[in-house]
């Protein structure tokens, strides 16, 4: 494996292979975007209990999901970066971190969009909101320290090691539903039982969460390339693709 | 364990040599715990009932105001360079320096505690209670502050920097302690919070040496 990983340790061909997965991952998401949007916000059966206001499910769970999976994703970077010093890996956390923190915010927002008519309230100091709140937090920590330093390379390594300390919020916010007793519900997809959600409801969900999932992919690919190219940037294989890319443009 | 204890006695002795670091903390949680009374009214029921998220946050915030002179005076005159280049293992030293600073620094919190619950009319079962969870949540402030601290080391303004990093690690430790406190003052048993609170501060001390070890490498580079 270590013989066919080894050629993209190369900044060239990592940049080359990140920008094949672009524009793959950038239709998948719009094409599961396309469907799995209409589908839950029109089509899928409303809820007994809740009416149409729970359709803001399809955009609060895969937003929330992926706010953890961004972090594990740049967590598991930190690792490979401090462990094999690997310096792509540390410019990724640096590309993943804000993404991540978006999609935290977005799971924030429509999460007290959606409590404000279902619990009465904006916002509760319940043990999922709270940890999610941290997780923002410890996004913005990681941006803030990455921005702070004016060697990149140093910057990236102190991110990656902050973002490895963070790590111990995820199963926090996981588990929180069931260690607490809290005014969130307790999960209903990511468990190993049935799912508690009927099919109808189900397939849109899955479909959006794979269109977020993409669309992460691609907006933190693209990051990365842009990182990759500015760090960089004083390198010959930087300097013939701009040659290159000036000329075709004539 | 020669390095760690050679370690510990030059840290105090730094400490007792300017005073100031280590007093002006707690000046500080003094003069915080004071405006509480003035700005919310003297009564003693409310002080009672909001003292332990009061007493906590002063905490935090006063070990704060000291965490950086953990490495910041030994990375501007260069002996953690020396350190690093020394030979034994960094995390052991981290460790010594971390308890070094929380004997500076957590310990003065301890023996002020029971000052701060006469100026706040905490019962004596509450004081109880916020005394174990001082004594259990501490060592965390200082673990994890130094992993925060190794970070920001190298940075001209990291003082701001460093509060946003750690602030929202302390939030755990915060919960417990002052559930805690909720809990005994209700009369209601609180070793759970305290058996948690104990379970965190094994693992920062198990786990915190070796992030700051890493974290002082990056910043001397």
């Amino acid at each position: 494996m270590w013989k066919w990983l080894h050629p993209y340790a190369k900044p060239e061909a990592s940049y080359q292979l990140a920008g094949k997965f672009v524009p793959w991952f950038s239709v998948f998401a719009v094409v599961c975007f396309a469907v799995g949007l209409v589908w839950g916000l029109a089509f899928a059966p409303a809820d007994y209990q809740q009416g149409d206001s729970f359709r803001i499910i399809y955009i609060h769970v895969p937003s929330a999901i992926l706010s953890m999976g961004a972090y594990s994703s740049m967590a598991v970077a930190a690792f490979i970066g401090l462990v094999w010093q690997i310096k792509q890996a540390d410019m990724y956390v640096a590309a993943v971190a804000p993404v991540g923190a978006v999609f935290t915010f977005i799971a924030l927002f429509t999460g007290a969009a959606w409590g404000k008519p279902m619990w009465g309230a904006w916002w509760v100091w319940d043990a999922r909101l709270t940890s999610e709140l941290i997780l923002l937090f410890l996004y913005l920590g990681v941006i803030a320290l990455y921005n702070a330093f004016s060697d990149k390379t140093m910057a990236g390594r102190a991110a990656g090691i902050l973002s490895l300390v963070g790590v111990i919020n995820l199963p926090i916010i996981h588990y929180s539903v069931e260690w607490w007793n809290t005014l969130h519900q307790g999960a209903t997809i990511t468990k190993f039982d049935k799912p508690s959600i009927d099919t109808d409801m189900l397939w849109p969900l899955l479909l959006n969460i794979a269109a977020f999932t993409f669309f992460l992919g691609a907006v933190s690919l693209v990051r990365f390339r842009t990182e990759l190219l500015r760090r960089e940037q004083r390198r010959p294989w930087v300097q013939q693709l701009i040659n290159r890319h000036s000329q075709a443009r004539g | 364990m020669q390095v760690f204890i050679t370690v510990i006695k030059r840290e105090l002795l730094a400490a007792f040599r300017q005073k100031s670091d280590v007093l002006n903390p707690l000046w500080f949680i003094l003069i915080v715990i004071t405006l509480f009374p003035i700005a919310v009214g003297p009564e003693p029921l409310l002080l009672a009932r909001i003292a332990p998220g009061i007493l906590w946050v002063a905490a935090l915030l006063s070990s704060l105001l000291s965490l950086e002179r953990l490495f910041r005076d030994d990375y501007a005159d260069g002996s953690l360079e020396q350190m690093i280049i020394g030979g034994s293992p960094l995390a052991l030293i981290a460790l010594a320096k971390i308890v070094a600073h929380w004997l500076i620094t957590g310990l003065p919190i301890l023996l002020l505690s029971p000052l701060l619950a006469i100026l706040l009319s905490l019962e004596w079962q509450s004081f109880q209670a916020t005394f174990y969870t001082l004594v259990l949540g501490t060592p965390v402030l200082s673990l994890i502050g130094s992993v925060g601290v190794a970070l920001t080391v190298g940075l001209r303004k990291g003082g701001v920097l460093l509060s946003l990093l750690i602030l929202p690690l302390y939030i755990p430790v915060l919960i417990f302690a002052t559930s805690a406190i909720e809990a005994a003052s209700l009369s209601l048993p609180y070793a759970g919070h305290l058996a948690i609170m104990g379970a965190i501060s094994l693992l920062a001390l198990t786990l915190a040496p070796f992030a700051t070890a890493a974290a002082l490498k990056v910043s001397i580079n």
